[in-house]
């Protein structure tokens, strides 16, 4: 079949590679229709997250129709034919973590636990096409992909809604949704947001449905302001004023109630000596994370206010203002998104047209262009906010 | 997670393993042997004939060179009843030290009678020989002690592993699939097959880290359902180790914790650790891994597996490994097999 490889650092190829099968009992075989690159996609074939090995499928948000299932794998729990989504992250479903629904945190699906405890402290869950540190499962930007536990994560959906519709409840939507969760919105709450791609935009669209009476999206892409905009959120581009001042000024000086941090580890300065020297920092491993969104978020937050963090962090960040989130009395959560937890409350908020996931995709491309695809998105070239790639036969709405 | 340590006195550290094991090794070895009954022969002659032993070694006969070949012969008989009755390596070390101290005295009595300058003159030839051929044989047997020091000598350490999981089963499930020990094999990573012997009695068979193949047999020395299991290998056994697993409720409902030690007495422990740490095996995170599959097992039914480690507990490397890509139809039937 064919898949999209990681080859080395800035370089991914679409290979002809054996067709998957089952390992586990639990398995099951999906054939992919849809499939995207995701932003955390750019951090691995930037080769910051690292253990990436050469010949890794990537892709981690897929769905498409069931062809094959394990011995594991009851007829009411998954059948041939049955069309799924599948959550980015691989969970057991009866280790404590996944019984407490931290399902990202499973206990059970990451074989290459020892390594993941030696980076992170405690090992955390396996994830497709997420590098070797999380499992080193193939992943999902390919026509076929083995998905374990296929009894636990995937949500069946019926026809009537188009891949485009329900594809993002494998990663983005989920984890958009789950950082304003975060933020234990009350009504009348001002929410800024760092980062107006596809999950800073899921994420402001959910924060109004929690209430938030006013969403500020920061960025410094013109196009990705817009949408934001259009989508009824208010633009502030960091590369053209001070984003501390600017905050302080659309909020009378309180500062926002609620910030999420939706950039992570390769955040942009918009001073370009600060810039340089948190770059400088990371290319020479001094610090594997470029922190400048989260600092500024905890900093521009309210006092007792709320710091959500979903964008991706991997190693170690610097200048840490522990000072400022300490003294002022500021929460922080965060985590890698518990999907299971938010697939079926998310798809019904779908059907009754609370939310449109449908308004970030900017590309449709067939499966053979995902370098082109992640050429233009890593490079925010041609006004690329998110990419979908067709594997298959594209299975659209009423079929 | 796990730790690995030479096990200290404070420990628990099964009998059959803290007493002499090695003695018992030395006793046997066939090397150890012959170099008692040598250091017997040559030390009852230089005991109870100096003057004549040394005219034949090639040194003169003055009373401090009787003296000398006396006090080597007494020593000789020493260290061959402790290398003969007496197990340890020190013997081995005492022979070494005993060749140092034999060639100074050659030395010694060679410049005090100023052999090497009359070595030309016939009258002292023979004596200048035999000197030679002593001096030529005792290096030949420095050597063979140096072998037998660095071979037989190596330290053995009990080498004690630690690691602990929590499961979300009860304390009796935790314990009752642990005490299944034909089923130990799905995940103990070297272990590839148990023989139930006995109602407390079993036969292992595993590999090392380096693939050869190592068999013992295994008692059950305490066995209380729920709580606790321990065994201890039986001597005679290429391994000598033992297990202790206890099984605690975990606060707050959340299953039992398993606590594990291992003890394992081999010779050179710790260059066998870093050998084997240098392919890839730690042997304190061998544990961690063995109650990670043991949670697998207890908590979905198997081992799991990805494409970068498709063979389950056969897995050696956490990175790099197979690539994060489906298996050829090849590799697909190496795993299965």
């Amino acid at each position: 079949m064919k898949a999209n490889c990681w080859v080395s650092r800035n370089t991914v190829e679409v290979q002809d590679v054996p067709d998957p099968a089952i390992l586990n009992s639990r398995d099951a075989i999906v054939k992919i229709s849809s499939t995207a690159i995701c932003g955390s996609d750019l951090h691995l074939m930037d080769g910051y997250v690292p253990t990436m090995q050469k010949g890794d499928v990537l892709g981690h948000e897929f769905m498409g129709e069931v062809i094959e299932v394990g011995d594991g794998i009851g007829p009411d729990q998954l059948q041939i034919g049955d069309r799924v989504v599948v959550p980015c992250s691989i969970a057991c479903g009866a280790c404590w973590a996944c019984q407490n629904r931290l399902y990202s945190c499973c206990e059970n699906t990451n074989p290459n636990a020892g390594l993941a405890e030696k980076f992170f402290g405690h090992p955390t869950g396996g994830i497709f096409g997420y590098s070797h540190l999380t499992g080193g499962f193939a992943g999902g930007q390919a026509e076929y992909a083995r998905v374990p536990f296929a009894d636990v994560g995937p949500l069946k959906v019926d026809s009537r809604l188009a891949d485009e519709q329900v594809l993002f409840l494998s990663d983005i939507l989920p984890t958009g949704f789950m950082a304003a969760e975060m933020c234990e919105i009350t009504p009348g709450d001002v929410i800024a947001v760092w980062g107006a791609g596809p999950v800073g935009q899921f994420a402001m669209d959910s924060a109004r449905l929690f209430g938030a009476e006013r969403v500020i999206a920061i960025d410094k892409e013109p196009y990705r302001l817009e949408m934001a905009e259009r989508a009824g959120h208010i633009p502030l581009d960091f590369s053209q004023v001070d984003v501390r001042s600017e905050l302080l000024e659309l909020t009378g000086g309180r500062g926002p109630d609620k910030c999420i941090d939706a950039v992570g580890m390769e955040a942009t300065h918009g001073s370009p000596p600060v810039d340089a020297y948190d770059r400088a920092k990371q290319a020479t491993g001094v610090e594997s994370d470029r922190p400048h969104a989260l600092r500024q978020a905890i900093t521009s937050c309210r006092n007792g206010g709320v710091v959500s963090v979903i964008g991706d962090y991997d190693g170690s960040a610097d200048k840490f203002p522990a000072g400022s989130w300490m003294n002022r009395s500021v929460t922080m959560k965060t985590g890698q998104c518990h999907v299971q937890r938010y697939m079926k409350p998310l798809l019904g908020h779908i059907e009754r047209g609370e939310l449109d996931p449908t308004r970030v995709i900017t590309h449709r491309l067939p499966l053979d262009q995902a370098p082109y695809g992640y050429d233009i998105f890593k490079h925010k070239q041609d006004g690329c906010e998110k990419v979908v790639l067709t594997a298959g036969e594209p299975v659209a709405a009423g079929v | 997670m796990a730790t690995a340590s030479a096990a200290g006195s404070d420990t628990w550290v099964p009998e059959t393993l803290a007493s002499g094991k090695t003695g018992e090794r030395l006793g046997r070895d066939r090397l150890v042997r012959v170099l008692g009954w040598a250091s017997a022969i040559v030390g009852v002659p230089l005991l109870l004939a100096p003057k004549a032993s040394a005219k034949a070694i090639g040194v003169g006969d003055a009373a401090g060179h009787r003296t000398a070949a006396g006090a080597v012969g007494a020593r000789n008989l020493a260290v061959a009843v402790g290398l003969l009755l007496r197990f340890s390596p020190a013997w081995l070390w005492a022979r070494l030290g005993g060749d140092a101290t034999d060639m100074a005295l050659l030395g010694f009595a060679a410049r005090r009678s100023g052999l090497i300058g009359l070595i030309h003159k016939s009258t002292y030839k023979g004596r200048a020989t035999r000197a030679a051929v002593t001096a030529a044989t005792l290096a030949g047997i420095t050597g063979v002690d140096l072998y037998a020091v660095i071979t037989r000598s190596r330290p053995t350490t009990t080498l004690r592993l630690t690691s602990t999981v929590t499961v979300a089963v009860t304390e009796l499930q935790a314990y009752e699939l642990w005490r299944l020990l034909e089923s130990l094999p799905t995940f103990l990573a070297h272990v590839d097959e148990v023989r139930v012997t006995g109602p407390d009695t079993s036969h292992w068979r595993a590999s090392d880290p380096f693939g050869a193949a190592v068999e013992w047999d295994a008692r059950i020395v305490e066995d209380v359902p729920g709580e606790r299991l321990a065994w201890l290998s039986l001597a005679g056994g290429a391994v000598s180790n033992a297990g202790d697993v206890r099984f605690l409720r975990a606060p707050g409902g959340r299953g039992t914790e398993i606590h594990a030690t291992l003890y394992y007495r081999i010779s050179g422990a710790r260059a066998a650790a870093a050998l084997a740490r240098y392919f890839g095996e730690n042997p304190a995170q061998l544990l961690d891994g063995e109650l990670r599959r043991f949670k697998q097992v207890a908590e979905t039914g198997e081992v799991v597996r990805s494409e970068g480690a498709p063979g389950g507990k056969r897995e050696r490397r956490e990175f790099p490994q197979h690539p994060a890509r489906p298996l050829s139809r090849d590799e697909l039937i190496e795993v299965q097999s």
